[in-house]
């Protein structure tokens, strides 16, 4: 069942975009060369970029569509992001971090659901703690409980390993496997990096130069190897 | 305490009352200019950055003067106070909070804008992807990171107001009780043969407020800063 499409054109100086995709259940990733444009698609699929022309829709809700100058704001789209550097509210603890999407949207309090979060990123431990002070890997683990935790009708993710020493991926992609299996959040996963993909991913969208080159499984990563290794 | 006359009583909580006012009133302006100034793109901003910080390098006498006629009894925006509102400014002690206020203003806004600026735009981002309105946004990720600068903006223009001296008695003159500040007060004691004993004791009751205030702001700002640097 498809969940997300996409179909949009983005003029940026002289580069362009023009991506057209599908992301159904599981995790999608968008996979190509740094400048392949996957940072401004997921960018658009938020809501933080505007295309010049095209339509994004998710579950029949439409994003976005230029001819019918549609456009969502960010705050009304319900797509968690988790960003490469992740952007923690360095004012807030990182229990407040966690509760901030909760507490925009005027939700009750549900203790199981920030308990089993807390549980399956194994951030425990941090929750009193402030974003200043966290490691890369432990940052990363708490952007993507706050993203879960406002409840998210899909789950961004670019380059959220790109940042992190090897030893600190080993530590966040266990948690993202976890989340893939054990949750239905649909995942859009930026990388351009095939060991992690081939980790993670249930579909390929494969991206050069502002064009999708291809859409297919996991064969997709093999063939790529050669022109983005690690 | 310190032997202040009550006469001199009245002209210090005139002092705080007039500049408590000031900055008060003053500051949803100062955060709305500043953050105007430090967001938007817009023909005519360098005319509206100017006029921000005109009264810091006109004259004192000048601004006064320009108040009087502006928002005098006979002025038209004074003229349309008085008529629609009822609310008198010339010659009392809410017109020397209104000239404080407009003294202190390039003082407020400038930290408050640089605060802004400084903000990282893209945690506002974020904010919003996590289902935050702009208002949200700016109520829980950019007033509170701009705070140290919004609090600095707020005592500097309560200490330039406490301080304010020509633009006021220019406006509002000096009459005690009403518009006779702790500076008036002084000029008005320095005027007589024997009013250097009261003259220095409203010196030293300035020292003095100057004083606490700048110590509670470094005590706030750190306050709202040590939230970034953990517990």
């Amino acid at each position: 069942m498809i969940v997300l499409d996409v179909d949009v054109e983005k003029k940026l100086g002289t580069f362009s975009v023009a991506a057209r995709f599908q992301a159904s259940a599981g995790v999608t990733a968008l996979f190509g060369p740094s400048g392949a444009g996957k940072t401004t698609i997921v960018n658009m699929i938020a809501g933080l970029v505007t295309p010049d022309t095209g339509a994004i829709a998710l579950d029949k809700t439409v994003m976005f569509d230029a001819a019918a100058k549609i456009n969502l704001p960010p705050y009304r789209r319900g797509i968690g992001y988790v960003f490469q550097e992740g952007r923690l509210f360095p004012h807030l603890s990182v229990r407040q971090n966690l509760d901030y999407g909760r507490r925009m949207s005027g939700r009750p309090r549900d203790a199981d659901e920030f308990a089993r979060i807390v549980t399956l990123l194994d951030i425990g431990q941090l929750l009193d703690r402030r974003p200043r002070l966290l490691s890369g890997g432990e940052r990363q683990r708490i952007a993507i409980g706050r993203a879960l935790l406002m409840r998210p009708r899909l789950l961004l993710l670019d380059e959220p390993l790109a940042s992190l020493d090897a030893g600190h991926k080993r530590e966040i992609l266990p948690h993202l496997i976890r989340l893939r299996d054990d949750s239905n959040v649909p995942m859009v996963y930026v990388s351009h990096t095939a060991a992690e993909l081939r980790q993670i991913a249930t579909k390929v969208v494969r991206l050069e130069a502002g064009r999708v080159t291809a859409v297919g499984d996991l064969d997709l990563l093999k063939s790529a190897d050669a022109y983005w290794p690690e | 305490m310190f032997g202040l006359s009550p006469a001199e009583w009245t002209a210090v909580e005139l002092s705080l009352r007039i500049a408590m006012v000031a900055t008060a009133v003053a500051l949803p302006f100062g955060v709305a200019v500043g953050w105007v100034l430090a967001r938007k793109e817009f023909w005519g901003k360098a005319l509206l950055d100017g006029i921000v910080y005109l009264p810091l390098v006109l004259p004192p006498v000048v601004t006064g003067y320009l108040l009087l006629i502006s928002f005098g009894r006979r002025g038209p925006i004074g003229a349309f106070l008085a008529d629609y509102f009822g609310i008198v400014l010339s010659f009392r002690w809410t017109g020397a909070a209104l000239s404080c206020g407009v003294m202190g203003f390039p003082l407020m806004v400038r930290p408050i804008r640089l605060a802004l600026e400084a903000i990282d735009r893209r945690l506002e981002e974020a904010g919003g992807t996590l289902g935050a309105s702009p208002a949200l946004v700016f109520l829980t990720i950019t007033f509170p990171l701009a705070l140290p600068g919004i609090i600095a903006g707020a005592v500097l223009c309560f200490a330039r107001a406490l301080g304010e001296f020509g633009a006021t008695i220019t406006f509002v003159s000096n009459i005690p009780g009403e518009t006779q500040t702790i500076s008036a007060a002084i000029y008005s004691l320095l005027q007589v043969p024997d009013g250097d004993a009261a003259a220095g004791r409203l010196v030293i009751i300035a020292i003095i407020i100057a004083l606490a205030a700048l110590i509670a702001s470094e005590w706030f700002a750190r306050r709202a800063g040590m939230r970034f640097q953990g517990e």
